[in-house]
């Protein structure tokens, strides 16, 4: 008995093929992982299947019988919910109106959805404050809060976009939990991941996507966990890693007591103090949420630090904007690729934004150097674009190489780079993490922030982890092990001896 | 001093009621996010329209509800506009001004030509609860309008606070994304409060040719319609706010208005300039304008 | 209701140029209703818009005239938009620019026109400025929406050349409320002989060309567009997003400014309330016609120029009620800002 089945669907996103005919079926009462790696078409399948895509081609079926769904109210009423990874909620208004908003009537009874609301929860075993403004909720509560918001609609599916990378530890087991209750209640739960562990944990099959395909659907008794990576990456990946150990050659970047006020719904950082050697790579890991945007932003001069102070070299840089950065030797490579670069203007006006001084000359710009530039770098770094190709229309990967070309070809001292490999293909991300490592051979001080534990530990010669904001110490990649850095993500500091040892390393 | 005071209250209450139409109805389309500076050219078409069907019919009321229904019209082609379309908002709210003025002086000069004297008609009477003469009179006999205009800011809390229809104003308005994942339609729900919002805004020009003036002219609306976008801001938002700023921009107004004709030497210019420049100083005291609906400005569009 | 939803596609490359065609053809059968309510026949009606005015000297210099502010004010706005400041203020500035012209005009008796009209020219660009100061400075302090701003002191300058022109400045001679003429020596001169066609229209044909060479030729102009385009992007590139959103709306007001000396200084030779009358407004019709271009600019206020000149000749001709121009360029505003976003989707029925 299926509660779900999507036949042949296909997406298009002008060129690129998102989902290239995928059959997917979720059985009545069973968890079912969407396996991938990033850009496999996970969530633009489920995306399709809650009515925000409209697939090119295919059949989707509910309970045996074909439905069209245009829109997430077509969802909602073939009894579909998804708690997508940016949470659909509204700050300003309470639990109890977020979870009733969308419903049908024309008067709006608090007292009764309030009540109405503690009930459900009680019974899920799901506990929110239901007259509460989401905005004061923690990342957790705000999860549940999607994840009823979805069953007080009577869904019987349920979508979970990567739900974890939003979590603690605990939360995750709490999370957990509540699944394995809702799996007793007969509903059907899809649960979108890319981490193999969880899926071996919680999942009852999985549905492996690579590129745009559905590779393959397991159940998990049946499977091991390096099948599955087998299944997901289909290929055997030698991947890029750093070479040998290089002598230290002095500090390049030094950071000492950094406090960044928290905003609004995100955590700040508190006392941060680490140094990065040159031709070093000093790897930063954590759960997502736990402060490494705040880290990138401030590095980048995009965030003003409390307190604490920054120095490159020996210039103390603390405070300052992003182009006294770039002028003090910082190469900086941003989380949010398609927001740091101007999408409506050409490569080569993009490359030349943060040095314009060095391309005019009597306040004029130098049109010929600007383009013999662009095709300087769109040489150099293998970009697929003409320098006059508008920003806009390139790949992530391109976007991501003329970030590359922009700053790394200056030279810089230190290079800051946040999540560098989010979202790109195998074939991009091995090239930007070969670029990095060069940059290290080069003998420059390289920051990677990275949620791609694995991405650390090829790249980082030490890795410091990060939790609310807060350094939980920072090791040796080669005495660190997978499970020590998992318990400092979730919280647990590194023992007082072991820092000094790595501080000796 | 007193009867002075009488008259002062009374004029205020007068003078706000336009404000009121037109700021509530900017306030429901603000809160669905959506900035319509088409209001001045829609107070000035309610004005129009109201004043025509009221002289050719014969009938106020019917004047005013066609005002209000034409108004509604507008609200629904400043939302295909900036909603379903999603074009920039502030350069199609001026151009919505921009239409309705046009269209209501082409409109005038086809119906009524180019008479010496203007044509009229008898307006709206103050109601006549208490006699003139008494203490109250003036303050109490107000036009029925002007009790409707104080009736609907209560009613407006209300219809944004304790209705679904106002809970999903306030949603789409926050934040679209999260209402059309709870399946609400957020074109539909903007359309509906720009519709509402349409509406009020002519109601308010309609006052001022049918009750105010009794005659249409040029100058009829003069800039009200961008005090209500100051109000708003003023206001934060909120519809109790709304009562205030508007008696106080009324009470300012009409101030200025008894101090001329006591024949004091005032350059009244000052005052009527003063409602602009406290909305500025409100504006930089409020900084960063928290309370603003946090997707105003931002077209939905759906990947 | 028909439901309809919006799908990107890449618009073909032959569209664009043809957007202003379409839009003017859309226009034109959309106020055929209008013209048909006022008992006209249309292909008259366009053809007092669109021909008649070209095809006498006459009339085209007037249609000259008439482009004159609004390239200015078109030129003004373009610019603050392209550096994404809403710069609504264009009518207040324009204002100034009128005040300072009407100011300086009374004080330049016995100067020659060779000091007089630069020193005219630069008063007005001051004021205009000036006038665009306050805003511009809470937008980029204290993040003070501009948008509000700039309209509300479009209202508060008319107040004060309202008191101005009643009170301090009003002329002893004339019968209606308007400063005193200004001296010879400050007023613009001629282009053509017996024709009102003054120096304000090489003025803005100049400022548009300028205006063109700084968006598309200096470092200034690229990062005034790449702010305008992608604020995040800018300052993560380095740039100061403040400081150049200040320093266009400061030109931008000085070019509104030059805007109002030029209607001093060309037309009236003295100050009134309704010297503009809504050019200012109209300047941002034209910058959103001229798709923020300069040349674009350029096209739409000659072509604005057209309407209101053709709207005349036609009320004069036909008593057509001359607010049809009016009309005509609302629609045609509306049209394009339609058209523009319709070329980049498609309608999908949903």
């Amino acid at each position: 008995m299926f509660a779900v089945q999507m036949q042949g669907i296909v997406k298009r996103f002008g060129g690129l093929v998102a989902n290239d005919g995928i059959d997917f079926e979720l059985k009545v009462g069973e968890i079912h992982a969407l396996l991938g790696e990033n850009g496999a078409g996970k969530t633009t399948l489920m995306r399709i299947l809650y009515g925000l895509y409209t697939p090119d081609e295919g059949e989707i079926l509910i309970g045996g019988k074909p439905v069209r769904i245009h829109s997430p109210r077509d969802a909602i009423r073939a009894g579909i919910g998804m708690v997508t990874q940016h949470f659909t909620l509204v700050p300003t208004l309470t639990v109890a109106e977020n979870i009733t908003l969308g419903e049908s009537g024309s008067l709006l009874d608090l007292q009764q959805i309030e009540t109405k609301v503690e009930a459900l929860s009680g019974r899920l075993g799901i506990p929110v404050k239901a007259g509460t403004p989401v905005g004061q909720l923690s990342v957790g509560e705000q999860q549940r809060v999607e994840i009823l918001k979805a069953l007080a609609r009577h869904a019987r599916v349920l979508i979970l976009d990567e739900p974890t990378a939003v979590l603690v530890p605990q939360e995750v087991q709490a999370l957990f939990e509540v699944l394995d209750r809702l799996r007793r209640e007969g509903i059907s739960v899809v649960f979108i991941s890319h981490k193999l562990h969880e899926v071996m944990t919680v999942c009852d099959r999985v549905t492996v996507l690579r590129d745009g395909r559905a590779v393959g659907t397991v159940e998990k008794s049946q499977t091991t966990p390096s099948e599955l990576a087998r299944l997901m990456v289909g290929r055997e990946t030698f991947g890029v890693h750093r070479q040998g150990e290089r002598p230290s050659t002095g500090v390049l970047l030094r950071v000492e007591g950094l406090n960044v006020k928290s905003r609004k719904g995100a955590v700040g950082l508190h006392h941060l103090s680490f140094e990065v050697q040159a031709g070093e790579v000093l790897g930063v890991a954590g759960v997502s949420g736990n402060g490494q945007a705040e880290l990138g932003e401030v590095l980048s001069g995009m965030l003003q630090p409390e307190s604490g102070r920054i120095w490159v070299g020996t210039q103390e840089v603390t405070g300052a904007s992003p182009a006294e950065l770039t002028r003090a030797g910082v190469g900086r490579i941003p989380e949010d690729r398609h927001a740091s670069l101007v999408g409506e203007l050409s490569v080569a006006d993009n490359l030349v934004l943060d040095q314009l001084e060095h391309f005019s000359r009597h306040g004029v710009l130098d049109r010929n150097a600007v383009r013999r530039n662009a095709e300087r770098l769109i040489a150099e770094y293998q970009i697929k674009a003409l320098p006059e190709t508008p920003i806009r229309t390139l790949s992530g990967g391109n976007m991501q190489k003329v970030l590359l070309a922009r700053s790394l070809s200056r030279n810089p001292l230190v290079v800051i780079a946040s999540q560098p490999t989010r979202g790109l293909d195998v074939g991009a991300t091995d090239y930007v993490r070969g670029r990095l490592l060069e940059q290290r051979a080069r003998g420059a001080a390289v920051l990677l922030i990275s949620e791609d534990l694995d991405e650390i530990f090829a790249l980082a010669d030490r890795i410091a982890v990060l939790f609310e904001g807060k350094l939980m110490g920072i090791l040796n990649t080669r005495e660190a092990t997978v499970e020590q850095i998992g318990l400092m993500m979730a919280g647990t500091p590194l023992k007082r001896s072991s820092v000094k040892e790595a501080d000796r390393g | 001093m007193e009867i002075f005071l009488v008259g002062w209250v009374a004029a205020t209450l007068r003078v706000a009621t336009p404000l009121i139409f037109g700021t509530l109805g900017e306030l429901f389309s603000e809160r669905s996010g959506v900035l319509n500076l088409g209001i001045e050219g829609t107070m000035f078409l309610g004005a129009f329209i109201g004043f025509t069907v009221a002289s050719k019919s014969g009938s106020l009321w019917l004047g005013f509800f066609t005002a209000v229904l034409v108004g509604m019209l507008s609200g629904w082609l400043m939302a295909l506009l900036a909603v379903r379309l999603g074009v920039n908002q502030h350069v199609a709210g001026l151009g919505m001004t921009l239409l309705w003025t046009g269209f209501s002086l082409f409109g005038f000069r086809l119906i009524f030509g180019e008479p010496k004297v203007p044509p009229s008609i008898t307006p709206f009477q103050s109601l006549s609860i208490l006699p003139d003469s008494t203490f109250l009179g003036p303050v109490i006999n107000q036009h029925g309008l002007t009790y409707v205009a104080f009736l609907l800011i209560p009613l407006t809390g209300w219809v944004l606070h304790r209705t679904r229809f106002g809970l999903n104003v306030r949603a789409v308005g926050e934040n679209p994304e999260a209402a059309d994942a709870a399946g609400l339609d957020v074109y539909q729900i903007r359309t509906l409060a720009l519709m509402i919002g349409g509406g009020l805004m002519a109601g308010g020009g309609a006052f001022l040719s049918l009750a105010q003036l009794g005659a249409f002219t040029y100058g009829i609306v003069a800039g009200r319609g961008w005090v209500c976008i100051a109000l708003i801001i003023f206001a934060n938002w909120r519809a109790v706010g709304v009562l205030w700023g508007a008696l106080i921009f009324g009470g300012v107004a009409a101030l200025q208005l008894r101090l001329q004709t006591m024949g004091l030497q005032l350059p009244y210019e000052l005052f009527l300039a003063l409602p602009y420049l406290v909305t500025i100083l409100a504006l930089i005291i409020a900084g960063r304008n928290a309370s603003a609906p946090a997707a105003l400005l931002k077209a939905y569009r759906r990947e | 209701m028909v439901k309809f939803r919006l799908e990107r596609v890449s618009a073909p490359l032959w569209f664009r140029p043809l957007i202003p065609l379409i839009a003017l053809l859309v226009t034109f059968l959309l106020t055929t209703l209008l013209v048909l309510w006022a008992g006209a026949d249309p292909l008259k009606v366009y053809y007092y818009f669109l021909i008649a005015p070209l095809s006498s000297r006459v009339a085209l210099i007037e249609v000259l005239v008439k482009s004159t502010p609004l390239l200015l004010t078109g030129a003004s706005v373009a610019f603050a938009f392209s550096a994404g400041y809403w710069n609504i203020g264009a009518e207040g500035q324009l204002y100034a620019g009128a005040m300072a012209g009407a100011w300086l005009g009374m004080f330049l008796g016995g100067v020659s026109p060779v000091a007089g009209i630069p020193l005219m020219m630069a008063g007005g660009f001051l004021a205009g400025a000036v006038w665009a100061f306050g805003p511009a400075i809470l937008k980029t302090r204290l993040n003070v929406d501009e948008v509000v701003t700039t309209l509300l002191l479009n209202s508060v300058i008319l107040f004060l050349v309202s008191y101005l022109l009643n009170g301090p400045w009003r002329s002893p001679v004339s019968m209606w409320p308007q400063s005193p003429e200004i001296a010879q020596g400050a007023h613009y001169f001629r282009l053509l002989p017996r024709a009102r066609l003054h120096f304000g229209f090489v003025v803005g044909l100049a400022v548009i060309v300028i205006e063109w060479f700084v968006l598309q030729h200096t470092p200034l102009g690229l990062r005034m567009r790449a702010v305008g385009l992608g604020k995040k992007a800018a300052q993560f590139a380095g740039l100061n997003v403040n400081r150049t959103m200040l320093v266009a709306a400061l030109i931008s007001g000085g070019i509104a400014g030059l805007a109002g000396v030029g209607e001093v200084a060309g037309i009236h030779f003295h100050l009134i309330e309704s010297i503009s009358d809504g050019l200012g407004y109209s300047g941002i019709i034209i910058a959103t016609l001229g798709g923020l271009h300069p040349f674009g600019v350029g096209l739409a206020a000659f072509f604005i120029g057209l309407i209101d000149t053709g709207a005349q000749s036609l009320s004069r001709a036909l008593g057509v009620p001359v607010y049809l121009g009016t009309v005509v360029q609302a629609i045609l505003l509306l049209v394009t800002l339609s058209l523009f976003v319709l070329q980049n989707y498609r309608l999908r029925r949903a």
